[in-house]
């Protein structure tokens, strides 16, 4: 078992890629990229399972480390490791992949092959993303993501607008890390370490004003990633132009657990003098994304902002910096990547049903599609925090935190929580109920989720009830965490 | 004194190769093949790389009364040309091969005459030996550039190659004579000792300054960068290879060995001319490049920019700068010609009119017809961005690492917010390639069937570009040799 725990991250970050290598050599006939997808995505999230059976939840610090000089100038090491924070994100990449294979299983038909590797390179990015604990490593995986993301908005988006949208999307988060970049070298000239660790332990021998120019940099390049409000300016054309398996993955956890590891890991002290800035900003991200998305008719950008407005919740939570609210800002972080995912399921379902994303056209659809109704039911509920289901832990925990010390962005952001439920509710109405819209009457009677949609839903939403009923579960590792990050250490 | 004819073995291999080729050329029958003459020349070119690092093995040294000098340094710049020649030789043998170009053997001859100047140009040792290997490969790449003797573009090209070549390098002569009447030498060694006890150090600086226009012009830093779109986009594509990259390489060199040996006592002087050429070839360079709609000339201006990112290195006055120099000019070196070698198989034989891809949208669809060719020239793109893992990332860092150290702050991020702007032409070209294409492109993109040089050609670069990405050990233990032994001048 030692020697499963000490290779068990390379293994994840290799098993895409060799995924990827496979299928490039593999016919694409009939459904067998498709089925060799699956089986890879399956693969590599019993891998990641490895990681919380084997976890020492007693002991604090990274788990399953490997660290192996790569390069000797720059210093630069293969250091990789799991903690509270990354362990359950970890897990969450993992699922996402076989559900995003299976969401694009008939939707993607032409050019199904690019389409696959592309998604399993940035799979294995993704995982790099968390498990690095070399900073420029993590940057090398951090920039990685970006082009397939890029790609598979450019080639696989779904109107005319995708390379601009594409575009937008790099631009965005490109330029934001060429600065990350610029600190980052500068760091190294400072201490002449990549390594996490050692950032960490010792304090930053630089000038007060030039550590606050380099936080400014990191956390720039994370909030735009995230997007936090007003740097999401991308994520309305990327979200409605992106398949549904690259939306999921698109926003949300890369950017904020990078903010927790990097921003108020390496510069503790500048994010707790920002602190209240970016609370302000979580709470305003918060309602004004509730009000655009209140506004909105056309499905897709109405789902890009009301993730705007959860993730304020992720920023509210952690900028609360007690351990209530980081405790909550993290599982919001969960929350989002399952509530999120399924959200993009349905629509991606609802989709390829009647070929439109404008709610004006829909209606009236709870009699035909049962299921497909009940699970958006349950998918909105969750959204907007219904206790027993994730979505309310994650929101109380993180108001609950920021109210001891910000009690009045709190009660704005409360304000968030009425928002959120009257667009979802309506949403719904107008989806389900009423009189069918006009997509609906010209389309052929659709069918009901079949076994392959069920397959890719049905875990979400379990887990769902799971996250909502067993928290403690989850938040022991994040504690731990949550902990050690106040009491200004890793 | 018996390593005499050692220290030139690299260029008399090349210099026999080109007779052999020469002679052998008016024996053939005119509708003979000539690739067997492209084979010859590759042969000779690997048997000048062995020569080269034959060379490491032997005590370095001058030869010839010390006009050259033969040490770590000088065999790394000739490893960089001889790797470059040898992909433009074998993109060449099937590029000529269709019939509508006569006398391919003259190109291969050519080829290599201009390969042994840039190689003599790297060992020299004193300003008339660098002033003979650049009239060398100067006069060559002339020729070279007007190769398609039918095309009127191609013939524009060399003949304003011609002109303003010849003009800078009467620049660069007027150097060398205000040089030898200010210091009494026209050698390296003999110039930084007679600067000690000149008594005319304005008469020196104009030498200086005369001097580095010359190179400028040669390496296409702005503002003498105005020939560079014009002449690429006439020439021959792997006769772009050929020069955007390996006459930079030379001229980086000799670059190398005036400012730290020649002229380190006038170091603050042309530091700051250094910074002001780095900044306005990097902002010329890329922000042209966003207007253009030609491959080519995109390329152009990018290989302006690539020139400002090495030249920002030059500010830092220490040795330090120079390692990070003879890296960037390899990885450059592998990034461009592999670019170029991807886009001769694109574009066909000899870039007959009908069949020829020029203009970014005709590149779209190139994925769906030739996927490994695409994926090649995706890597060189993200190589040119410089995403981490591959060649151009590393090279940036290095450099904008030695700017930093020198205490370039601004360079720095000017360096970082200009790769930032970079990224949206060569992205523009990589979406491009993954678009859809219109059916009745489909035959023209899928173009002939990959040949075996060409193929060799392009899996040279991409394994150069991943390795200096990846595994770069070996090529910085040989660029740190070269940094060490530059200084030491006998």
């Amino acid at each position: 078992m030692t020697a499963i725990n000490a290779h068990i991250l390379t293994l994840l970050l290799i098993t895409p890629l060799l995924g990827a290598a496979l299928i490039a050599i593999l016919p694409s006939r009939g459904r067998i990229l498709q089925w060799a997808a699956l089986a890879v995505t399956t693969l590599s999230l019993l891998f990641t399972l490895h990681l919380p059976v084997h976890y020492d939840y007693a002991a604090s610090g990274f788990q399953f480390v490997v660290n192996i000089p790569w390069l000797a100038t720059p210093n630069v090491h293969y250091h990789l490791g799991v903690d509270g924070l990354s362990l359950w994100l970890v897990v969450l990449a993992g699922l996402l992949a076989p559900v995003g294979v299976l969401v694009s299983w008939n939707s993607i038909n032409a050019r199904a092959k690019e389409f696959y590797i592309i998604f399993l390179i940035l799979q294995t990015a993704m995982l790099g993303v968390f498990l690095s604990l070399d900073l420029l490593l993590y940057y090398g995986f951090w920039e990685l993501t970006l082009v397939p993301m890029a790609l598979l908005i450019a080639v696989f988006g779904r109107t005319e607008r995708r390379r601009a949208a594409a575009l937008k999307y790099f631009l965005y988060t490109f330029l934001s890390s060429a600065l990350f970049l610029a600190a980052i070298i500068w760091l190294y000239a400072r201490t002449g370490t990549f390594d996490y660790l050692e950032l960490t332990s010792h304090p930053i021998p630089a000038s007060c004003h030039a550590l606050w120019l380099a936080s400014l940099a990191f956390l720039v390049a994370f909030a735009v990633k995230v997007p936090i409000v007003p740097l999401h300016g991308w994520i309305s054309d990327a979200i409605s132009e992106a398949p549904p398996a690259a939306a999921m993955v698109l926003a949300g956890k890369l950017g904020l657990y990078s903010i927790l590891r990097f921003s108020l890991g390496v510069f503790p002290a500048q994010s707790a003098h920002i602190a209240p800035l970016l609370v302000a900003l979580g709470a305003i991200g918060i309602v004004y994304g509730a009000c655009l998305a209140l506004a909105q008719n056309d499905l897709r950008k109405l789902i890009a902002f009301s993730i705007v407005s959860h993730l304020g919740f992720c920023v509210l939570g952690i900028f609360s910096l007690t351990r209530t609210g980081l405790d909550g800002g993290v599982y919001q972080i969960l929350n989002h990547g399952l509530s999120g995912a399924a959200l993009f399921l349905l629509v991606g379902f609802l989709y390829e049903r009647y070929a439109v994303t404008d709610l004006r056209d829909l209606g009236g659809l709870a009699k035909s599609l049962p299921w497909l109704a009940t699970c958006f039911v349950i998918t909105s509920l969750t959204l907007i925090g219904l206790p027993i289901l994730n979505g309310f832990v994650g929101e109380f925990l993180s108001l609950s935190g920021t109210f001891a010390v910000h009690p009045r962005w709190t009660i704005l952001a409360t304000l968030g929580v009425v928002l959120g439920a009257a667009y979802m509710l309506w949403t719904v109405q107008r989806i389900f109920y009423g009189s069918p819209g006009v997509a609906v009457q010209h389309a052929d009677p659709a069918h009901d989720l079949e076994t392959r949609e069920h397959l890719a839903l049905w875990p979400l939403l379990v887990l769902m009830l799971v996250l909502g009923v067993a928290s403690p579960i989850f938040l022991r590792a994040i504690d731990q965490f949550s902990a050690l990050i106040l009491k200004g250490g890793r | 004194m018996s390593f005499t004819v050692l220290r030139i073995l690299p260029e008399l291999a090349l210099v026999l190769g080109g007779v052999l080729v020469m002679l052998i050329e008016p024996l053939l029958a005119p509708a003979c093949s000539r690739r067997a003459l492209g084979w010859l020349a590759s042969a000779a070119t690997i048997a000048s790389a062995a020569a080269a690092l034959l060379q490491l093995h032997i005590p370095a040294g001058t030869a010839f009364y010390g006009m050259i000098q033969v040490d770590a340094f000088s065999v790394f710049f000739h490893l960089v040309i001889s790797a470059v020649l040898l992909v433009t030789l074998l993109s060449a043998i099937d590029y000529f091969d269709d019939g509508t170009v006569r006398h391919a053997g003259e190109f291969f001859a050519l080829t290599l005459f201009a390969a042994t100047g840039m190689m003599l140009m790297t060992s020299a040792a004193e300003l008339l030996m660098v002033f003979i290997g650049l009239e060398i490969s100067s006069i060559a790449t002339y020729v070279l550039a007007g190769y398609r003797k039918s095309s009127l573009a191609s013939v524009e090209s060399a003949l304003k190659y011609f002109l303003l070549g010849s003009f800078a390098t009467a620049f660069f002569l007027y150097g060398i004579a205000l040089a030898f009447g200010a210091t009494g030498s026209t050698s390296f060694s003999g110039i930084a000792s007679g600067l000690a006890h000149s008594q005319m150090p304005l008469l020196a600086a104009a030498a200086l300054g005369l001097i580095l226009v010359g190179l400028a012009f040669k390496v296409s830093a702005a503002p003498f960068h105005v020939w560079t779109p014009d002449v690429y986009q006439g020439a021959p594509t792997p006769v772009v290879g050929f020069m955007s990259t390996a006459p930079k390489a030379a001229v980086f060199a000799v670059l190398i060995r005036i400012a730290y040996t020649a002229f380190p006592a006038l170091g603050h002087r042309s530091a700051a001319i250094f910074w002001i050429l780095a900044v306005a070839s990097m902002f010329t360079g890329n922000l042209c490049a966003l207007l253009q709609r030609d491959v080519k000339r995109m390329l152009a201006y990018s290989a302006i920019a690539h020139a400002g990112y090495i030249l920002a290195a030059y500010t830092a006055l220490g040795p330090d700068a120079i390692a990070p120099i003879c890296f960037y000019t390899a990885a450059y070196a592998a990034m461009n010609a592999g670019a170029f070698a991807a886009l001769t198989q694109a574009s066909g034989t000899a870039e007959s009119n009908s069949t020829s891809l020029s203009d970014i949208d005709e590149f779209a669809g190139l994925a769906s017809q030739r996927p490994v060719l695409a994926a090649a020239l995706s890597l060189f793109l993200l190589s040119l961005i410089g995403l981490p893992f591959t060649a151009g990332f590393l090279g940036k860092f290095y450099v904008f690492s030695a700017a930093l150290h020198a205490g370039h702050l601004w360079l720095v991020v000017l360096g970082l917010v200009n790769s930032g702007i970079a990224c949206v032409y060569y992205l523009r070209l990589l979406l491009a390639l993954y678009s859809p294409a219109p059916a009745s492109r489909a035959a023209i993109l899928r173009g002939k069937p990959a040949r075996l040089a060409l193929t060799l050609a392009l899996s040279l670069c991409a394994a150069a570009v991943l390795l200096l990405g990846l595994a770069p050990t070996h090529v910085q233990h040989l660029a740190a040799r070269a940094a060490a032994t530059s200084l030491t001048t006998q």
